[in-house]
């Protein structure tokens, strides 16, 4: 087994208090399948919409990140798969791609076995 | 939430407080998303508002005016946090609901208004879901609101509920628009009975709250709690399950729920310490008459229409008049009944009212006269006011049209 992160990019948030809650539920329904299947490293967190950016050597301190909201991580979560193909297959389920233009990251976890 | 944080940012800043109950509420959902619904979803909704509202109340303390009695202990950090603490402990809380409700039942609204802005301030209705309470289009309804929040935020601070003269001159307005709240939920238009049942119980709901207040807990509140009682217990068989409506006749009364019809009496005995009878009292006796008798036919219809006679010396509404005489009828048979009604003082009145021609279409079809019964009863159908009623009436059509032809 591998672990993968899983980064969520461009979310749908607000709407009305229906959409939010039914919206709610299939993220938990997700997550759930996720964890009874055993895939499930960490569930992760959502993240803030703004924090500070860190920057070059000289290390400024700038307010953002200021991406596009379809191009910021709104959220992770750690994911335990066969290889990668396997991992792209149990992404398709998250209910983020009822937006439009949201994207799922898949990234395979570094880790050296010494 | 809003009640309590309206406390806080002051009553002319509603709209804020609006804000970060929504902002608490998106994060809330985001967070549980991920992590799952925490044990007590609403303490953790409280405390992330709480934050929120911190967070605005420092951010923001230069630029707008808060609370006029709080203003001073909200500037200083020292006092900032603890203040809050207390403002978020639960029975504070509940005070402050209890003095939105006051503040909503403005002097200046509108009945409708005021049932409608508490609904949506204090009970967490949708403007989709008070036009839907109400059968009103949402841009009625968002005016209607709208125009309650401006009126709402010209008085700068919540409702003093510890003065007792100011509590006394708005106690009459609050019971009211409970007792509104009550029947739009009850008797009213909405087809759907899951919106009626919860207009009912946020009703309950609030006047709960007045009797947990040493000025609320009158003989008069324990009345209305009893008639509210009461007349809940019915909620289970008054609309079937495919949203059919039943009468007080054909009603399955082993259905009743026998522990609010207990609570029900249990109120009235405590509303009778007074002195004063109100409408609530009569309309609990008369609920009460209801809710004891096992069979239709057990009821004590005397008891009854003598209590109609008190209620009408409160109120001589055509309506209770009606009513009084549908008892009669009861009590004395069907013709009886009928000449009650033609003596009605201002029939008139109830010319627009379905449930007079239909009252009308039942004394004659116990009378036997089928086709004048099925008369009035198409002239009820003409005024009905919704699906349930339309579909009620046109039962009773075709109930005097199979009987007729044999």
């Amino acid at each position: 087994m591998s672990e993968f992160l899983f980064l969520y990019r461009g979310a749908d948030r607000g709407g009305s208090p229906e959409q939010l809650q039914q919206r709610m539920q299939k993220w938990t329904a997700w997550m759930k399948e996720l964890t009874t299947k055993g895939h499930m490293k960490d569930q992760g967190h959502p993240l803030e919409r703004s924090g500070k950016v860190v920057k070059g050597k000289r290390k400024t301190v700038i307010d953002g990140p200021f991406a596009e909201s379809k191009d910021l991580v709104g959220g992770y979560t750690l994911i335990e798969a066969r290889d990668l193909e396997q991992a792209v297959e149990l992404s398709k389920g998250c209910p983020i791609f009822e937006a439009e233009s949201a994207a799922l990251e898949v990234r395979p976890i570094m880790i050296m076995n010494i | 939430m809003v009640a309590t944080l309206t406390r806080i940012f002051g009553v002319h800043n509603l709209a804020l407080a609006e804000d970060v109950v929504q902002d608490a509420f998106c994060r809330a959902l985001e967070v549980w998303s991920f992590r799952g619904m925490p044990e007590n979803p609403s303490a953790w909704l409280m405390a992330t508002a709480k934050n929120r509202a911190l967070d605005v109340l420092r951010r923001e303390r230069t630029a707008r005016a808060f609370a006029p009695e709080l203003g001073r202990l909200l500037e200083s950090e020292w006092t900032l946090a603890p203040v809050m603490e207390d403002l978020f402990a639960a029975n504070a809380i509940k005070d402050d609901q209890l003095r939105m409700m006051f503040s909503c039942c403005h002097p200046r609204m509108p009945e409708e208004a005021q049932v409608a802005i508490i609904l949506h301030i204090l009970c967490g209705f949708s403007v989709d879901e008070v036009a839907g309470a109400f059968v009103n289009t949402h841009a009625a309804t968002q005016k209607r609101i709208t125009r309650a929040k401006k009126i709402l935020a010209g008085s700068k601070r919540l409702f003093d509920v510890t003065a007792a003269s100011e509590f006394s001159t708005r106690f009459p307005t609050v019971l009211r628009t409970l007792y509104l709240l009550f029947n739009e939920g009850y008797h009213g238009a909405s087809p759907e009975a899951a919106v009626r049942v919860a207009l009912c119980h946020e009703a309950m709901r609030l006047v709960s709250l007045l009797l947990d207040h040493p000025l609320g807990k009158a003989p008069v509140s324990h009345a209305l709690v009893a008639l509210m009682c009461l007349n809940a217990a019915r909620l289970p068989t008054r609309i079937d399950a495919d949203g059919d409506l039943h009468s007080l006749f054909d009603q399955d009364r082993s259905q009743w729920d026998r522990q609010l019809v207990s609570e029900g009496l249990r109120f009235l005995e405590l509303s009778a310490a007074g002195s004063e009878l109100t409408e609530y009292h009569i309309e609990a006796g008369i609920a009460a008459a209801h809710a004891q008798a096992t069979r239709t036919e057990e009821t004590d219809w005397k008891a009854i229409v003598s209590l109609y006679d008190a209620l009408i010396a409160l109120n001589p509404s055509p309506i209770v008049a009606l009513n009084r005489a549908i008892a009669i009828a009861q009590n004395e048979g069907p013709e009886r009944g009928l000449a009650e009604m033609q003596s009605i003082a201002d029939r008139d009145r109830l010319v627009a009212y379905p449930f007079y021609s239909a009252a009308l279409g039942e004394l004659e079809l116990r009378c036997g006269k089928r086709e004048v019964a099925g008369q009035h009863f198409s002239a009820a159908l003409a005024l009905a006011r919704n699906p349930m009623e339309r579909r009620f009436l046109s039962g009773r059509i075709a109930v005097c049209e199979r009987d007729s032809t044999p």
